[in-house]
């Protein structure tokens, strides 16, 4: 070996430790590439989403004087000038005669309102292409924005109706709710399950062949496609057990099937990370062993087990596989009342919309899918600072 | 020979398996009442293991088998009808690392006693913590910040706490393990010179792999060798004289 | 014994135990040629051993230093505590002796104006004197308990030969008032070879220490061996 070569006092130009320098640069560009790829797919994918989904909260709307007859009752289409009717929203011209039924003491009279118009002209005042609107439309909307009868407003109608045939009544709060539900059954089922699990493979089972034929079970049931979940959940709750289909306690019921092994690995991993210590301080004075869960273990690992278990309920919130086998990717107008209702989720929603030809629900896909990221990045933000707060020393 | 020895706790032909593993092959000692006995010997001796069976925290590793007997004032603690959380009270121990509850200085304390039900919270818990704080001598440090966690504290700090939540449920033994291989020598004299204070209370019993610790705290001393009591003594007598061959080679450094 | 795990520390303990075997060696050849100078009235010899005596007392000094550095720095346990213990104690007598030996050869100096007298008491003295002082270092080297106790044993030899020399000298120096000056130096010679055979069983006495940690310091012969469980070869 050449001595000068290793001679770290060495000040004349060093081959090797150039080279050496070198790689180590080449080495860092490398990863500075692929992180710089890997965010701009992400800026892209957020740039794209975003742009497709603000549209969709705002919505047009006109001003028309509505004519509330008694024909009006009777006939929807009376209530405006008959060249509007294709200009307003259908869905606003039905809600008429249920609005006279229940206020009489407005049959008769007359006034100028700002209603939501329809979604082509809706698309057409946003300027979108293929938004659809016959061209005769084209210049009565001309003509009213002229007059300043036209104007945007926030789309408040999309967090209060459900599901709709016509896109400028399509809303989320159907799915919504009906994904609150699900997830309520979910955590209620999933996580005393998995917890009480986790704690009794952790704390009290003795180590044999049969608690590790478990340990492998359930760490291969959490890598199993969720489809599989959703077959599993078909046969036992609505075939066996007859959980009606499509409602938000078979949804539910299967989600926690799927989600059980992640919440059981999780709470594992939060008990195992407890230092053994406590639990020989806590026996040394003579607690026993539920004492010694209970009053040290437990409050030690909660952090890590909320932070698990919320992981693995925003995992359940995002699913869709599943939930098609038992039928909840339905379209389904009106928000459930009771948890063995017919009801749709968040993801299926958004699957549901992107499966539609009208223009108008691409932009609610797009916002539909906005919403379904806010709430899963909030669940998440949640189990990023519980985490970051059990990270303190004992 | 001092007089008026009294046997605390007797072990009788003590045999423990970790399986099918014989890790102790059948030891018999007394330990005195009022004294400190020292365990020394090589790591995995035995003689941390052996500590463990004298309040039975070794029932919390599977497959550990104890054959023999123990006798805490004559009563045999592998007894059936014996409940191990009562003789852990009556055997309390510290651990090798600090190892305070992530709670209070006063919670660390005050647990042990609540759950054994000894006194009911209020002015008679306030007492009873403050009687264990001081006879760790940890008082007057910790006496202005009680409700401050426990694990604030420096670990010397932290030891003491250990013991006065020991001496908490008032044990008649105490077994340390190693109580000062995580400490500094300032904060492992003060151990030193507290367990010095103790004795007169507790019979204490003591793991060490620092020789000059168990010459300078212990009255009694045993020597460990593979799962073998090689030798037990008078702390004076092995350090100057022992009689076996083993346990002089250990002592002097020759081991090996 | 087996060998230490820390190399340096067997070293130095092997060390330590050459530095009193020489200073026993110089103690002992002092002693012999304190008392040749005498018998051959070789001034030139006694002042030597006084010369010499810087060297017994220097060697002391290392020693000492030896045994307390080992002391603060290895903490010795055990029968590497008592070597420490039982060097420590022989040193000083060695030392001592060594004064003994410069003692005689001044002794020696004094008398060359008065011819001694009692010579072939003294002589023998000296000779059980310096065997006692020779078996002393080899057990000491050899750890032999048995070499030990037969110097404990011999000692009331030694006493007896004293006590003669001293009722000798008494009886000369009350026929003939002559004879007190040369009396009391013989006398006093003797009693620096008692002396020296009293260091001779200090040393023994503190090996068997150190062998077998038993102390039989102030204990007779029978129940020294008594103790050690010993029997010692007649001789």
């Amino acid at each position: 070996m050449n001595k000068e070569a290793n001679n770290f006092l060495h000040q004349g130009a060093n081959p090797r430790k150039r080279k050496r320098e070198r790689a180590d640069t080449r080495f860092r560009w490398y990863g500075l590439i692929a992180l710089g790829l890997a965010l701009s797919f992400l800026v892209f994918f957020f740039v794209d989403i975003i742009g497709q989904a603000l549209p969709a909260f705002k919505q047009t709307e006109v001003l028309v004087s509505v004519n509330y007859t008694e024909e009006a009752k009777s006939n929807y289409n009376r209530a405006v000038e008959h060249k509007l009717t294709h200009i307003v929203s259908r869905a606003w011209l039905r809600t008429i005669p249920a609005y006279l039924e229940a206020h009489p003491e407005a049959v008769g009279t007359s006034h100028d309102e700002w209603v939501p118009a329809d979604s082509r002209v809706d698309q057409y005042v946003k300027k979108h292409e293929g938004h659809g609107l016959k061209s005769k439309y084209q210049k009565e909307v001309d003509a009213l924005q002229q007059e300043g009868k036209v104007r945007s407003s926030f789309n408040i109608a999309f967090f209060e109706t459900g599901d709709s045939k016509m896109p400028e009544n399509a809303g989320i709060l159907a799915a919504a709710v009906g994904s609150v539900f699900t997830l309520l059954i979910t955590m209620l089922v999933a996580v005393p399950i998995g917890v009480m699990t986790a704690i009794y493979l952790e704390e009290f089972a003795t180590d044999n062949r049969f608690t590790r034929l478990i340990e492998v079970n359930i760490n291969n049931l959490a890598a199993i496609p969720s489809i599989l979940y959703g077959l599993l959940g078909l046969a036992i709750f609505i075939s066996f057990m007859g959980v009606p289909r499509s409602s938000a306690l078979a949804g539910g019921l299967t989600l926690a099937l799927m989600t059980l092994p992640l919440i059981i690995i999780a709470t594992r991993a939060a008990l195992r990370a407890v230092p053994e210590s406590i639990r020989e301080a806590a026996y040394g004075l003579g607690a026993s062993s539920l004492q010694t869960v209970w009053h040290h273990v437990l409050p030690l690992a909660m952090p890590g087990i909320l932070t698990g278990s919320i992981i693995g309920l925003a995992q359940a919130m995002g699913e869709t596989a599943p939930l098609i086998i038992v039928g909840m990717m339905a379209y389904i107008p009106e928000p459930p009342s009771s948890i063995l209702e017919a009801t749709t989720v968040l993801p299926a929603q958004v699957y549901t919309w992107s499966t539609e030809s009208m223009h108008g629900y691409i932009e609610r896909t797009a916002a539909g899918i906005l919403v379904l990221l806010t709430v899963l990045l909030s669940l998440n933000a949640m189990a990023v600072r519980l985490r970051n707060r059990s990270e303190k020393t004992w | 020979m001092s007089t008026n020895l009294e046997t605390k706790i007797s072990i009788r032909d003590l045999k423990l398996w970790y399986g099918s593993y014989e890790a102790l092959h059948g030891i018999d000692l007394d330990i005195y009442s009022g004294k400190v006995t020292a365990f020394i010997g090589p790591s995995g001796c035995g003689k941390s293991t052996f500590l463990r069976t004298l309040n039975r925290m070794n029932d919390r590793i599977q497959g550990c088998k104890v054959e023999g007997k123990i006798l805490l004032e004559g009563n045999d603690i592998y007894a059936p009808q014996v409940d191990v959380v009562q003789l852990r009270t009556h055997v309390g121990m510290v651990f090798q690392k600090p190892n305070p509850f992530p709670k209070s200085i006063y919670e660390n304390v005050a647990y042990a006693p609540r759950i054994h039900g000894m006194v009911q919270d209020g002015p008679e818990m306030d007492e009873l913590v403050e009687t264990a704080l001081k006879k760790a001598s940890i008082w007057n440090e910790v006496k202005d910040k009680l409700h401050q966690p426990g694990t604030a504290l420096s670990g010397g700090q932290q030891q003491r706490l250990c013991i006065a939540r020991t001496i908490a449920v008032q044990p008649d033994v105490i077994l340390m393990d190693e109580p000062c291989s995580a400490l500094d020598p300032i904060a492992t004299a003060k151990i030193e010179e507290l367990m010095d204070e103790l004795k007169q209370e507790y019979t204490i019993v003591i793991v060490t792999h620092n020789m000059q610790q168990a010459a300078r705290v212990s009255d009694y001393t045993a020597y460990f060798y593979l799962g073998d009591l090689i030798e037990f003594g008078e702390t004076q007598q092995i350090f100057t004289a022992p009689s076996n061959k083993k346990t002089e080679d250990y002592i002097t450094g020759r081991f090996g | 014994m087996s060998e230490h795990t820390i190399k340096r520390y067997e070293d130095e303990l092997n060390l330590l135990k050459q530095k009193v075997i020489a200073m026993g060696g110089l103690v002992e050849k002092a002693v012999r040629r304190s008392m040749k100078s005498l018998l051959e009235l070789d001034a030139k010899r006694a002042r030597k051993v006084i010369e010499r005596d810087s060297a017994i007392n220097t060697l002391e000094l290392q020693i000492d230093e030896m045994t307390r550095k080992i002391l603060a720095l290895r903490q010795p346990a055990a029968g590497d505590l008592r070597f420490i213990m039982t060097t420590i104690k022989i040193v000083t007598d060695l030392e001592r002796t060594g004064d003994m030996a410069e003692a005689i050869a001044e002794t020696m100096l004094q008398s060359e104006d008065h011819p001694l007298t009692h010579l072939a008491s003294l002589q023998a003295m000296a000779e059980k004197a310096i065997s006692q002082l020779k078996d002393a270092l080899d057990c000491f080297a050899r750890g032999d308990l048995h070499l030990a106790l037969s110097i404990i044993q011999k000692d009331g030899a030694m006493d007896l030969m004293f006590k003669s020399l001293q009722r000798e000298t008494l009886t000369y120096m009350m026929e003939d008032h002559r004879e007190i000056s040369t009396g009391l130096l013989a006398y006093s010679i003797g009693k620096n070879l008692e002396r020296i055979g009293d260091h001779a069983v200090n040393i023994a006495e503190m090996v068997i220490y150190m062998v077998s940690s038993h102390d039989v310091r102030h204990l007779n012969h029978e129940a020294a061996s008594k103790l050690l469980n010993l029997q010692t070869p007649t001789e």
